[in-house]
């Protein structure tokens, strides 16, 4: 099964290699990871989604959590919980009617359009994996040049935290 | 006061009751290393003939005292020299604080001369390790590197020091106290699975202990030995776990695994409850884990979560230090109204003595024919009184070692098991040796393992530690040629070794005492003639059968009740 861990950890020099190596090293799954320091700039937060049976994944925690540089972590998929991804897509608007097929999806998809060129126009687009395919699959009779995705971030509702 | 950095280091070293450290010098280390000079009244330096030498001698001093091991390296080539070490201790969770030089700041990341990420290299095989960036973070740093190496579950530290900062001057103090938010280890286990724990030790009809490293490394041999004594449950200790309990009490029923005993490996499959007590349900020691202990509720404890239900799925997970769980054990089951009653377990036992009779160490040694291993490893426990301190090297010699010393005390069997290191014996002598220097340190090792540290016999002539090296020498690479003897058809592709130096004449040029045994008529003399030689290094080439096998044996793919007997 698909799992969204967040993680809490030092934001130190090497803490993400050590994240990154316990993966590669361990034969576990990456399918995206995102990190930036939080609030507290001691501290970053990860959000790692990777995919294994539960025992792996209990595995994958406790790995984890071993990491002396992880203050806390939380499998999100124990808790009712919002996961959002960013999406920046170029794509040609060359095409005669392209403009207007760019303006018309990105309203369905309250996506943005953020750089408008000759040849090209830039869209912003957030929301969960599967809005974000759909996202590209609506567009499939343009030519995106470029998709930027930056993995998936994710926090729990209603009053759980993740907190040092 | 101001200090340099170095002297900041090596006060750090005072600090924390350093007295030995095993290194090897080199640039990025010389201005450590005049500190040290400075400091040579207080703390004893050692110096290898190979870097890889410092850090398993550092491993031995910390598994012959439980305190942590110390090893100071260079840069670049020093520092990867020491990596097989440090990864040795990682994989046998041995306490060492290992400290590399570094190229000065400015020049790091530039391929400097001598430079390697040694802080990427080691990633993977140590506890935790930094790059000390700042002067002010160096004292700090090393108190965490000690509070990680042996706290928890114990394992190597590493710590880069750039040169530049041990050459700067600034203010020391060292923290009296440290804590690490993101590192708290649980150490005292939970009492409702300790209730619980006890509940299935009184229903138990075939119930086993199986003790590991993690007993000795908690130095819960006595409360381990209570706690086996108050169930009156038989006993099995891993390679790692031996001295854990007394090996010759009737509850001790041998090692168990791949080279265990018949009884050890049958108890186990045929067990309906397996209190597992500080060990890692290693896969040299469940065999085949789809028939490992079919019958069996499983309880765990350990101090690292990540080993509970790794392997092995396990019914009552106790995670906390092995000292405080067995007390905990032993308060819950003597607060009981009724302990263990032995009715419940006397078929269990008569079960376990039939076992026993298939004497499945037994061996035969032809007084007119070669030297058989098993009974040179006989006598010298005979000859030692069993209270030396053994190291081995990896191999044959390494299981004749475990299963024929019976070890009845902790910390005596100093030996390489999860990385499986040769050239681990000899360097890990002398840091017993150096711990304990007037005790026998013995070294049991093959004519393949003792040549890949072989270096270090000039260390134990600079600090006169009277090792005695026992080598078994059957002219192979035993354990390889056993298992392509087994498994290949006896294709014996590069296991034996055609050229072997001449070992007495070796011994010699090294400066110390050397004797070739060929008869077994002779092992004994020899033995009590090198252990009276208390201030001598003497190194005994014993030739010993070429094609003698280790039995028992579970095969690789097999389960514990399909051993392979003589
Ligand atoms: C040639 C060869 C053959 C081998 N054959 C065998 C064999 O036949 N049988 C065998 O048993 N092994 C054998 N081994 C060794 C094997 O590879 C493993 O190293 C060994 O079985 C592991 O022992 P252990 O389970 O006691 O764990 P260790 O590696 O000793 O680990 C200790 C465990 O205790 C825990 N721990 C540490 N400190 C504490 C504490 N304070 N409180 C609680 N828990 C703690 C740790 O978290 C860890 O889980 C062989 C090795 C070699 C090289
Ligand atoms: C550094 C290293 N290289 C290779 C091995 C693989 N290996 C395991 S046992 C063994 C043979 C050891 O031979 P020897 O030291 O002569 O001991 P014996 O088995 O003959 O007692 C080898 C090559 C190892 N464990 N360590």
């Amino acid at each position: 099964m698909r799992h969204v861990i967040s993680i809490l950890m030092e934001n130190e020099a090497g803490a993400l290699s050590r994240v990154a190596g316990l993966f590669s090293a361990r034969g576990y799954n990456i399918e995206s990871l995102t990190v930036a320091p939080t609030d507290d700039p001691t501290l970053s937060r990860l959000t790692l989604v990777t995919m294994g049976s539960d025992e792996i994944v209990e595995q994958i925690a406790k790995q984890l959590h071993k990491l002396i540089d992880v203050v806390k972590l939380m499998d999100l998929n124990d808790y009712p919980h919002i996961e959002r991804e960013m999406m920046l897509v170029k794509i040609d608007v060359q095409k005669q009617g392209a403009c207007d097929v760019v303006k018309r999806i990105s309203d369905i998809f309250r996506a943005r359009i953020i750089d408008v060129g000759e040849k090209s126009y830039t869209v912003e687009v957030t929301g969960s994996r599967g809005k974000l395919d759909g996202f590209l699959q609506a567009l499939h009779e343009l030519r995106v040049v470029e998709v930027v995705r930056s993995g998936s971030m994710g926090i729990a509702r209603g009053a759980i935290a993740l907190n040092a | 006061m101001e200090l340099t950095g170095a002297e900041i280091f090596v006060e750090c070293l005072k600090a924390e009751g350093v007295d030995t450290v095993f290194g090897y010098p080199g640039g990025a280390v010389l201005y450590i290393y005049d500190a040290l000079y400075k400091a040579q009244n207080e703390i004893n330096h050692i110096l290898a003939r190979h870097e890889q030498g410092a850090v398993h001698a550092a491993e031995g001093y910390a598994k012959s005292t439980n305190k942590p091991g110390v090893v100071l390296v260079t840069s670049g080539p020093g520092a990867t020299n020491a990596v097989t070490g440090i990864a040795d201790a990682y994989m046998d969770s041995v306490p060492l604080v290992v400290f590399t030089g570094q190229v000065p700041r400015a020049l790091i990341g530039n391929d400097a001369f001598q430079e390697v990420d040694i802080v990427g290299i080691t990633r993977p095989c140590v506890k935790h390790n930094f790059l000390v960036t700042r002067l002010e973070d160096l004292a700090p740093t090393i108190k965490k590197a000690f509070y990680i190496a042996s706290t928890g579950r114990p394992g190597p530290v590493l710590v880069d020091i750039p040169k530049d900062i041990t050459q700067m001057t600034g203010e020391f103090s060292y923290p009296s106290e440290i804590s690490i938010r993101s590192y708290n280890p649980t150490v005292k286990g939970n009492k409702r699975q300790v209730r619980r724990a006890i509940d299935l030790v009184l229903e138990a009809k075939r119930p086993m202990l199986y003790t590991g490293g993690g007993v000795i490394l908690a130095g819960a041999a006595k409360e381990l030995t209570e706690f086996t004594r108050l169930t009156g449950f038989p006993i099995t200790n891993t390679l790692m776990g031996l001295g854990g309990y007394p090996a010759t009490d009737p509850q001790f029923v041998g090692m168990l695994g791949m080279h265990g005993t018949f009884e050890a490996n049958h108890a186990m499959h045929d067990s309906d409850l397996i209190v597992a007590i500080g060990a890692r349900f290693d896969d040299r020691v469940t065999g085949n884990i789809e028939k490992f202990c079919p019958y069996a509720k499983i309880i765990h404890v350990d101090i690292d979560p990540a080993t509970i239900s790794k392997n092995v799925k396990v019914d009552v997970p106790i995670v906390g230090d092995v000292k405080n769980v067995l007390a905990d054990l032993i308060e819950e089951l003597r607060g009981r109204k009724q302990g263990v009653d032995p009715q419940q377990i006397t078929d269990w036992w008569k079960q376990i003595n039939e076992w026993r009779k298939t004497n499945c160490l037994s061996y035969n040694q032809q007084m007119d024919g070669p030297i058989l291993a098993q009974y040179v490893v006989d006598k010298l426990w005979e000859v030692t009184g069993g209270d030396a301190f053994v190291t081995s090297d990896v191999g044959q010699h390494q299981m004749w070692a475990a299963q024929f010393y019976k070890f009845d005390q902790p910390n005596r069997w100093i030996n390489s098991g999860g990385l499986g290191t040769m050239g681990f014996g000899l360097p890990a002598a002398m840091g017993v040796q150096i711990a304990h220097p007037d005790a026998t340190v013995a070294c049991i090792s093959g004519d393949g393992s003792i040549q890949m540290c072989i270096q270090e016999l000039a260390t134990c002539l600079q600090y006169r530690l009277p090792i005695k090296i026992i080598t078994l020498n059957n002219g192979y690479l035993g354990m390889v040629r056993q298992w392509q003897e087994f498994f290949y058809q006896k294709r014996y592709s590069m296991s034996y070794m055609e050229a072997l130096p001449d070992f007495v004449k070796l011994a010699e040029a090294y400066g110390h005492v050397g004797m070739r045994i060929e008869k077994p008529g002779d092992v004994e003399g020899a033995l009590r003639e090198a252990m009276a030689m208390k201030d001598r290094l003497v190194f005994m080439d014993f030739i010993t059968s070429a094609e003698n096998n280790v039995y028992p044996m579970v095969p690789a793919g097999a389960g514990h009740n399909e051993m392979i007997l003589v």
